[in-house]
């Protein structure tokens, strides 16, 4: 029923959160404090109320809006990744002195898009949803204005992708010249009709689309953005775009390729290996080199986003459901690292070093046992949920025949565990005179860490019940 | 419903290391209670373990006290666990020399006591784990979660060049397991190509048939991942680091139940999960044993330092070991199996010993020693026994384990038995030296004049390891009579595997599995 506006509802409450951040800051004395997040709360809460409402009626809005369940799902997601970054945001908005509407309008608005972002079922929906998540993160990138890094961060990371953005656009248009729709579905059905004999043009509007992905996803080598950016923002902005422009991004671009250009998948599928496999190389081989922390976990990030570039070429029934399930664990798990990092910076000095965090351990031993378990699933030690999650990667890419990226895939996450340890050495076994001094931690961003770190336990031990979903929700639609 | 003993094993060690968490106070205070928790759980976790020999049967080569639950049912990942023969010793094993780890630290171990404790207990969970697991997806969370526990043992209360050293066993270790994984997956999804649902159940990929060439492959990939954690020549560089780096209790542990998991894992999955892979390639095993045999020795020979001899002498054993099973008869493969049990006591006992004197002198340099019969006469006695033990001195544990596997070894290409003969020499050469340089003599270094004998705590620990190291020595067959039914049981399947395509690398003696009874020796 196109009429109908049941599909939105979700990222409606959150722009309804968003907006009323906004007043709520217009309205705010300086100096005054208000429990601005409670917003940001309340709108998330009521984005998964709806979500869970909408679960299995594959609702359509506006014939654009998909709300399925494979879009729910990444909603879903999406939903934890708000929550989890506002409740880490906190400290980073008292120490910096932000303006905490504009932060936490920022960042529900970015959410809100990326949520329309994966149900879109329209290229150009998908570019506006592309677009107005891209300047929201953008400002937030810069949102310390009075940081030299931070402003230099935003504005690489905005040229870069309004760049990437055209390529997109560019995309886009040819891919309509070529079908006369934007819509998926009817892109499908046309392309199925020429995909025996695809022309130069349909080569062309598909580069340029990967090209576009590939950018927002931060495939190599179209990453060059990824470690400045994170490492200029703040870490708590950081946690945010790392996980949720990812799962948004992955989340277009498997609905994409996998049914739009499905019956191109023999003139796509060799690209994608070959980015997969670059990406999870470089990823991990420069993560290596890194001496600051958050410059590592960019690069670990990047490696991450060639494990889902795995999955997504393997795009069997396994390799769907894994997108699902790692941007899942990606997204808990890299939130709790950058949210450590948040907590560790201080007003004078950000702490960002690898030799910054000698000694943690017994300074805050809470905060190190957090970080550890975020380090060692992210290096997917079992029985942490980054485990399961590549594990459901690799079976998927063993069943599709793709053993050569599975071994790659295999010996760079051995690669990558050299450095999460570099830092778990540094905690627990670098004795260090000097001890950096480290703040208080906050009671809701150690709530917000704690939960994380639950949460991975239990999809690393339990996982049945998730993957069950996951398998569902790709079973609907593909 | 029975009570869910092996379950049990692995959560009691858990239950108490959250225990331990929930302990709060100042360290100095707290260390105490700490540590007597840790012990009594770990004494707890060996009592079920005994509780567990004792309602086997040791007459059925099956597998027993099995449990079986759905785990994550969309791919055939079963909770699948259960105990034959060649793991109950092993558990006994694990569960034995957890409790001695612990109370060989006791003093040693003065920083950070509360994460130590809770560290063993992760991993004897994990250990036990490995040895329960009869669901290759359960196997592999136990293989690498016990890792970690491992890394941090070495890594914090480790020697100098600790942080190396863990970092190095971990990613040795690691890089040589994910493409076991790979291979766990491969099967799995044959099984699914094969019946239409996935399965990690052992028994049933047992049963599987698998290509020849697809069964080299994944053979190489298990094989791998077990060699290095024999580890076998030329897979042996992480070991001497790990152990030579590792505090007494991370040694004991590592040399005497985690390289074990190696050897366990070609007897229990590389060979008969790919039968005809495996006796193609079990010549060029054994070829890569002897080597380790010899060359193991001869480093060890050379060694100044005490651990590093120790961790070398653990090539040379674990040689015997991978030997015994490529030969792939019952003599070799039981034997193998006892030689393991016997090298996890006999090591054990070694590495406590250095760590008694370690924590006396600080240092472990043989050339720092000398004349200790005069000063500490228990100790010294104590240090004869295990070492006897651990040269193969008939009466004692080692001989056993050594001997059946050169007969097997013999029975299946007597070259090899030769060479490998040797090592026992050798052994006696370097280890009766090592004794000889350390006890014998004048007290040359002044330090050395007054050192304290055996401390009751002390007694607690090699009391122990006596004891099971003559009774291992005396009553063999206390100890064979579980292990054989089960050993029968896998190589008639293997044999089974074999017999249809390669014939002739298998001499047909081997193929009848023949009666075998040791007799006890004086």
């Amino acid at each position: 029923m196109s009429g109908s506006l049941n599909a939105i509802v979700p990222m409606a409450c959150v722009t309804a959160a968003g907006i009323a951040a906004m007043v709520a800051e217009a309205f705010r004395d300086p100096g005054e404090r208000m429990p601005i997040a409670g917003l940001g709360f309340v709108g998330l809460l009521g984005a998964a109320f709806g979500t869970f409402l909408l679960w299995g009626h594959n609702a359509t809005s506006f014939g654009v809006v998909s709300a399925d369940n494979f879009g729910l799902f990444v909603t879903g997601t999406l939903i934890v990744v708000g929550l989890l970054s506002l409740g880490i945001s906190g400290p980073t908005i008292e120490r910096e002195r932000l303006p905490g509407g504009e932060y936490y309008a920022l960042m529900l608005f970015a959410t809100a898009a990326m949520m329309l972002m994966a149900t879109a079922t329209d290229l150009l929906v998908i570019f506006l949803a592309l677009e107005v998540m891209s300047l929201a993160v953008y400002v937030l990138t810069g949102i310390r204005r009075d940081s030299p890094a931070s402003s230099e961060a935003a504005f690489k990371y905005f040229l870069l992708g309004a760049f990437a953005s055209a390529f997109f656009l560019y995309g886009i248009a040819f891919t309509y010249g070529l079908t006369g729709s934007t819509r998926l579905d009817r892109i499908g059905t046309v392309i199925a009709s020429q995909a025996a004999a695809p022309t130069p043009m349909l080569y062309l509007a598909l580069g340029l689309i990967i090209v576009g992905f590939g950018f927002k996803v931060a495939a190599v080598p179209f990453h060059m953005w990824t470690p400045d950016a994170y490492e200029g923002a703040p870490p708590a902005v950081t946690a945010f775009m790392s996980t949720g422009v990812k799962a948004a991004a992955f989340a277009a671009f498997v609905r994409v390729f996998l049914s739009a250009f499905e019956p191109l998948r023999g003139n796509w599928s060799e690209v994608i290996w070959v980015l997969a496999a670059a990406t999870m190389i470089v990823g991990t081989v420069v993560g290596v080199t890194q001496s600051n922390v958050k410059r590592m976990l960019a690069y670990s990030s990047i490696g991450h986003g060639g494990y889902l570039l795995v999955a997504l070429v393997s795009g069997n029934d396994f390799g769907k459901g894994a997108v699902l399930f790692y941007l899942l664990t990606y997204a808990i798990t890299n939130i709790g690292a950058f949210g450590v990092i948040a907590l560790l910076e201080t007003a004078d000095r950000p702490n960002d070093q690898v030799g910054d965090y000698a000694g943690l351990w017994n300074e805050r031993p809470g905060l190190a046992a957090l970080m550890t378990i975020f380090l060692l699933s992210l290096g997917g030690f079992p029985p942490m949920a980054g485990f399961i999650a590549k594990w459901y990667v690799f079976s998927a890419a063993v069943k599709a025949g793709y053993t050569g990226l599975a071994i790659i895939g295999v010996l760079t996450s051995v690669v990558s565990v050299f450095f999460y340890l570099r830092i778990v050495v540094m905690m627990y076994m670098t004795p260090t005179d000097t001890p950096v001094q480290f703040p208080k931690v906050p009671l809701m961003a150690g709530a917000a860490l704690v939960v994380s770190a639950i949460l991975i336990f239990y999809l690393g031990i339990l996982p049945t019940r998730v993957l069950d979903l996951a398998a569902a929700s790709i079973a609907s639609i593909f | 419903m029975h009570f869910p003993i092996l379950t049990s094993l692995v959560a009691l060690p858990v239950a108490g290391a959250t225990l331990l968490l929930l302990v709060r106070g100042d360290e100095e205070r707290t260390a105490p209670l700490v540590r007597n928790i840790a012990l009594i759980v770990s004494l707890l976790v060996f009592a079920e373990t005994l509780l567990l020999w004792s309602q086997f049967h040791a007459a059925s080569g099956d597998f027993q006290f099995v449990e079986r639950h759905a785990w994550i049912p969309a791919f055939g990942i079963e909770y699948y666990v259960g105990v034959d023969g060649i793991s109950l010793l092993l558990l006994v094993l694990t569960g034995f020399l957890t409790p001695l780890a612990l109370l060989s630290s006791w003093e040693s171990v003065h920083t950070q006591t509360r994460a130590f404790c809770v560290f063993i207990l992760l991993l004897e969970s994990a250990m036990m784990g490995v040895f329960i697991s009869l669901d290759l997806f359960l196997f592999y969370i136990f293989w690498d979660a016990m890792l970690v526990p491992m890394y941090f043992l070495i890594g914090i209360w480790g020697y100098e060049r600790r942080v190396y050293a863990a970092i190095k066993f971990i990613l040795y270790t690691m890089a040589g397991s994910v493409l076991m994984l790979l291979a766990i997956l491969g099967l799995a999804y044959m099984h699914y190509t094969a019946t239409g649902a996935y399965s990690f159940d052992l028994l049933k990929l047992y049963e599987m048939p698998i290509e020849l060439h697809t069964q080299f492959w994944f053979f190489l990939a298990f094989a791998l991942a077990f060699a290095i954690k024999v580890p076998l020549f030329p897979f042996h560089t992480w070991l001497p680091d790990a152990h030579v780096e590792a505090p007494t209790a991370g040694s004991v542990i590592l040399a005497g139940v985690m390289l074990k998991m190696g050897t366990y894992g070609l007897v229990r999955f590389a060979f008969p999960l790919f039968p005809e892979a495996a006796s193609y390639f079990a010549p060029a095993l054994a070829v890569l044993a002897v080597i380790g045999i010899i060359y193991g020795a001869l480093v060890a020979m050379v060694q100044p330092d005490m651990k590093k001899l120790v961790a070398y002498s653990s090539v040379s054993h674990l040689g015997f070991v991978v030997l015994g099973i490529a030969a792939m008869n019952t003599q070799g493969v039981s034997g193998a199996v006892y030689q393991m049990l016997s090298h996890g006591i006999s090591t054990g006992g070694l590495f406590l010993i250095v760590g008694m004197l370690s924590d006396r002198r600080h240092t472990r340099l043989i050339s720092e020693y000398g004349g200790l019969k005069k000063v500490m006469p228990h100790l010294v006695a104590a240090f004869l026994i295990v070492t006897l033990a651990s040269i193969g001195l008939p009466g004692l544990n080692g001989f056993v384990g050594e001997f059946l596997i050169l007969l097997g070894a013999f029975r299946w290409e007597p070259r090899l038995a030769a060479v490998a003969a040797t090592g026992l020499v050798l052994s006696a050469t370097y280890m009766l030296w090592l004794f000889q340089r350390v006890n014998y003599g004048p007290v040359t270094n002044e330090k050395n004049a007054n050192l304290p004998d055996l401390r009751p705590r002390e007694w607690l620990v090699i009391v122990p390891i006596i004891a099971v190291a003559i009774l291992m020595g005396v009553l063999p067959n206390l100890f064979l009579r579980p292990i054989e039914p089960s050993v029968e049981r896998m190589l008639n399947h293997f044999h089974r595997g074999t017999s249809s395509r390669i014939q002739a690398s298998v001499k047909p003696s081997a193929l009848s599995p023949q009666p075998f009874v040791v007799e006890p020796t004086p």
